[in-house]
């Protein structure tokens, strides 16, 4: 039961927390388990942090506390028990009344929970309106308080405003303020900083985490991001192929991660105070249906035995609080976090430049987006541009690769100056410089298939053709590690990461001397950004490519780059060696950024 | 039909697709439903001819009597007759149209989006001018001119009516398309323009340009139709459809069947190339 104290400033309650019973959630139809055998406490202002693979089934888990599920599938078993009442069996009429007032749910997509035709101070005030709680100045009130406890203007032009006319950030704290307004007893947040600037995903997360405690509210974290998790979370739930594979305390999670793929995934993670050799998980999660016989892990995990793939593991206890679904807990050694470490790249490379920067400028029609932007690239080095959203890093790029063409300054490629725009470009520039774009999804045409779309660089640029081309593509997809059954799949049928090794496969058809990479990894899984890098890296030493490498992510910059161009609103704050700029940073924005940054350490 | 060629390099990469395609079509089952019923029409129009009791032109008894299946038309031919010979013109002239019509339009369309700036503000605002026009009225205005036309000039009035139409269609299609980064890839590696469009941007209208392609081989029938039905027609002796209608509406009370036999007949044939159009469009969006 509740009980209400008075607390300093604010109320603080006592709640139960939720209880989760071994939870399952099947396809309808062929019955076949998305979820299963699920347990999990929620405790009193306490954030649990789900972390998993696109595919193993944590938005299910999360949206099931709300007893809904997708179309196409159903809650097949189990409990979820709010207060002793199990809110799967509630009657229809009491779930829409517990939804939002009870139990609230933050979207991945904050832009799309807000009605853009409503104004924002409106859509607080209808929380109350629709429940018939207060009067007309009271719920104003709550909706001015909802927004300051979010840290947003309470004033009546805020109020007034619609979605679109706030940033992303904005947008995302308003929607936590809707869920926070009802005052409920669990919350659900399904990725909600995905796409935000890391500035922006610290402060919503603060934001978070401080209205949890203060409202005891148990909150429930959905997230790929181990990252994330480690700044947030109390303790972590790791999810695989619909089954909880660790869960414990967040200390011991990081400390001792004792499933393999929880140590897989924390291999993925770059650091920001070190540089690492990223290591992908190989293989793909399996879906419904399709998942192993034994240990569900067992086709991807470098510690399977011949038991791993016969018997089902269950949950063990290995400390308190910590269990682990896995045969070989404590068999496979102690994880440390030094394995992965490598030296940062060395500044003092002679350098070798093969493409210079000077005095670039840019415009969008009337407006000046970039200002007097120079630097240079070597040969076989990474150079990063890292700042947050609309500080103009894609804009330099797309100068750089000749898709934007409104832009002035010199742009030297080999002692040749290039033309602004690709079309302008000699054949062979166009060839030897090519541009990898931030969504898979956008990059490839649907209605190609693989090899069609990767041979073609060959053949416009008359590289090969015939048997010739098609053999090159085979050997092609294999470094980017695609089987040869993919060749006649149409990109359509392919996972994100799927798309974007494709994409890289297409960019190194053309034989490239220098690729610039656009935040080719935001739109992925940490664990596939961890092998792409890899792939990257690989590619780099091998085949002596440089890359223009535009991020938001610093932590991945330490582990790729070895130059760094730092930018704000446009310009250049600071630049140099990665190692010196992230160890020693002389500016405040740097030294901003990086505190923002989620680090594990 | 109007289903654009993917640009594939090989034949050997082509040939599995486009199967597939059909494969996947055939599942629907509006599509199985409309290609056997246009696939009916069409042969009934190709054959009956030949099967025919009476010939195209041959009094078969009194006007509007009740002899044979459908009776007499207003001259005394047989009507079933009439309706089996009556089909091929009608056909062939509104499906060339609506070929002709739909790549006109396309291309207007595609390459006013494509271009984009000053180029798609002045082939569209030309576009609209066209628009501003009553399809049927450009072709009564031609044909009132002309003595003798042809059945080519049938077709292309018919398919100039139409392309303004698709035009609008087609660029608004376009535009969502020749923004994705695939075609901005293409075009960072310097492919031709025209390559571009065929390869990159044609390939993903598929699913709503057949669905304009059915719709507008309705329009096309009932103009042919229409333009028979006003005495428009090339040969006025022959059988056609569209004319049947115009020489037996005042024969509706006593001898209703010469008219509603070929109008049931356009019936078919449009509902069904509708609900082929439909499933080809629902099987190609279901490929993304």
């Amino acid at each position: 039961m509740t009980t209400t104290t008075s607390g300093t400033g604010h109320e603080v309650r006592k709640t139960g927390g939720l209880v989760i019973e071994d939870l399952g959630v099947s396809l309808t139809g062929t019955g076949v388990d998305v979820v299963d055998d699920i347990d999990l406490v929620l405790r009193p202002g306490e954030v649990v942090g789900l972390v998993g693979e696109s595919g193993s089934g944590k938005t299910t888990v999360g949206t099931s506390l709300l007893n809904y599920s997708r179309a196409g599938a159903h809650i097949s078993s189990g409990k979820v028990l709010l207060e002793d009442r199990d809110v799967l069996e509630l009657p229809w009429k009491e779930v829409r009344k517990l939804r939002g007032e009870e139990i609230a749910y933050v979207p991945q997509d904050p832009a799309s929970a807000l009605n853009p035709s409503i104004r924002i101070g409106k859509q607080l005030v209808e929380l109350h309106q629709l429940r018939g709680i207060g009067t007309a100045q009271s719920r104003m009130q709550a909706a001015r308080d909802g927004l300051a406890e979010v840290g947003l203007p309470t004033d009546d032009e805020f109020l007034g405003r619609y979605a679109h006319q706030l940033s992303g950030g904005q947008v995302q704290r308003v929607a936590l303020a809707m869920a926070f307004l009802p005052k409920p007893k669990v919350l659900v947040l399904d990725e909600p900083t995905t796409g935000l600037d890391v500035t922006t995903q610290k402060m919503v997360l603060d934001t978070m985490a401080e209205l949890c405690r203060a409202h005891g509210v148990s909150a429930l974290y959905v997230t790929h991001d181990l990252a994330v998790v480690a700044n947030i979370a109390d303790r972590v739930a790791v999810m695989y192929a619909g089954q909880i594979a660790e869960l414990g305390p967040r200390d011991a999670i990081f400390a001792n991660p004792s499933h393999p793929y929880t140590r897989a995934l924390l291999d993925s993670i770059p650091h920001l105070s070190q540089a690492r050799a990223l290591k992908g998980i190989p293989g793909r999660t399996p879906s419904p249906g399709r998942r192993p016989e034994g240990c569900r892990f067992n086709d991807r995990c470098a510690f399977a035995v011949d038991r791993c793939r016969e018997e089902v593991p269950a949950l063990r206890t290995i400390a308190p609080e910590h269990e682990v679904r896995c045969h070989r807990a404590g068999e496979i050694g102690t994880w440390d976090i030094n394995i992965g470490t490598v030296p940062d790249a060395d500044p003092d490379r002679p350098r070798d430049v093969i493409l210079s920067v000077e005095g670039l400028d840019v415009f969008y029609g009337r407006k000046h987006v970039v200002h007097d932007v120079s630097f240079d690239l070597a040969k076989g080095e990474v150079v990063a541009l890292v700042g947050e959203s609309g500080s103009g890093k894609t804009t330099i790029s797309r100068s750089i690769g000749g898709l934007h063409k409104d832009w002035t300054g010199t742009l030297t490629f080999e002692g040749r100056q290039l033309a602004t725009s690709a079309r302008k470009r000699s054949a062979e520039d166009r060839r030897r410089m090519q541009y990898i774009f931030q969504n898979p999804y956008l990059s490839l045409n649907p209605r190609l298939t693989i090899a069609q779309i990767i041979r073609r660089p060959m053949e416009l640029f008359g590289l090969a053709k015939g048997k010739d081309a098609n053999d090159r593509v085979v050997d092609l997809m294999g470094q980017v590690a695609l089987g040869p059954q993919m060749l006649h799949y149409q990109a359509s049928r392919l996972s994100g990461g799927e798309r974007q090794r494709v994409a890289i496969a297409r960019a190194l058809a053309a034989e490239p001397d220098v690729m610039i990479c656009d935040e080719i990894t935001s739109a992925l899984d940490v664990s596939v950004q961890g092998s792409i890098v890899e792939l990257l890296e690989g590619l780099r030493i091998e085949r002596g490519i440089s890359m223009l490498f535009v991020t938001h992510n610093l932590a991945l910059v330490r582990s790729i780059a070895a130059r760094v161009q730092i930018l704000q609103a446009g310009r250049v704050v600071e630049a140099g060696s990665v190692v010196t700029v992230m160890d020693t940073p002389q500016e405040d924005y740097t030294r901003k950024l990086l505190g923002n940054s989620p680090r594990i350490d | 039909m109007s289903h654009p060629s993917t640009g594939a390099p090989a034949a050997a990469e082509t040939a599995s697709a486009p199967e597939s395609f059909f494969r996947r079509a055939l599942r629907q089952k509006r599509f199985v439903f409309g290609l056997t019923g246009t696939v009916l029409v069409v042969l009934f129009a190709i054959v009956a001819p030949f099967l025919s009791p009476y010939g195209e032109k041959e009094t078969a008894g009194p006007p509007y009597a009740k002899d044979g299946l459908f009776g007499t038309d207003y001259i005394g031919q047989d009507v079933l007759s009439r309706v089996m010979h009556g089909g091929q013109e009608v056909l062939v002239i509104s499906v060339l149209a609506t070929l002709v019509g739909m790549v006109v339009g396309i291309l207007i369309g595609v390459v006013a989006a494509y271009a984009g700036g000053w180029w798609d503000e002045i082939i569209m605002r030309l576009n609209d001018v066209l628009l501003a026009f009553p399809q049927i009225l450009l072709s009564l205005v031609v044909l009132t001119a002309l003595r003798n036309p042809s059945d080519w000039v049938i077709i292309l009035l018919v398919a100039a009516g139409h392309a303004p139409r698709v035009a609008r269609v087609a660029r608004g299609v376009a535009l969502g398309i020749v923004s994705r980064d695939f075609v901005v890839a293409a075009e960072a590696l310097g492919e031709k323009r025209s390559r571009v469009i065929v390869a990159e941007v044609l390939p993903n209208m598929t699913g709503p340009l057949l669905a304009e392609a059915g719709l507008r081989l309705t329009y096309s029938i009932g103009i042919v139709a229409a333009l028979g039905f006003l005495g428009f027609a090339a040969d006025p002796g022959a059988a056609n459809w569209g004319q049947m209608m115009n020489e037996n509406r005042l024969g509706l009370q006593t001898q209703p069947w010469a008219v509603l036999a070929p109008v049931l007949v356009i019936a078919i044939f449009t509902i069904a190339t509708n609900l082929m159009a439909d499933g080809l469009a629902q099987a190609s969006q279901k490929g993304d």
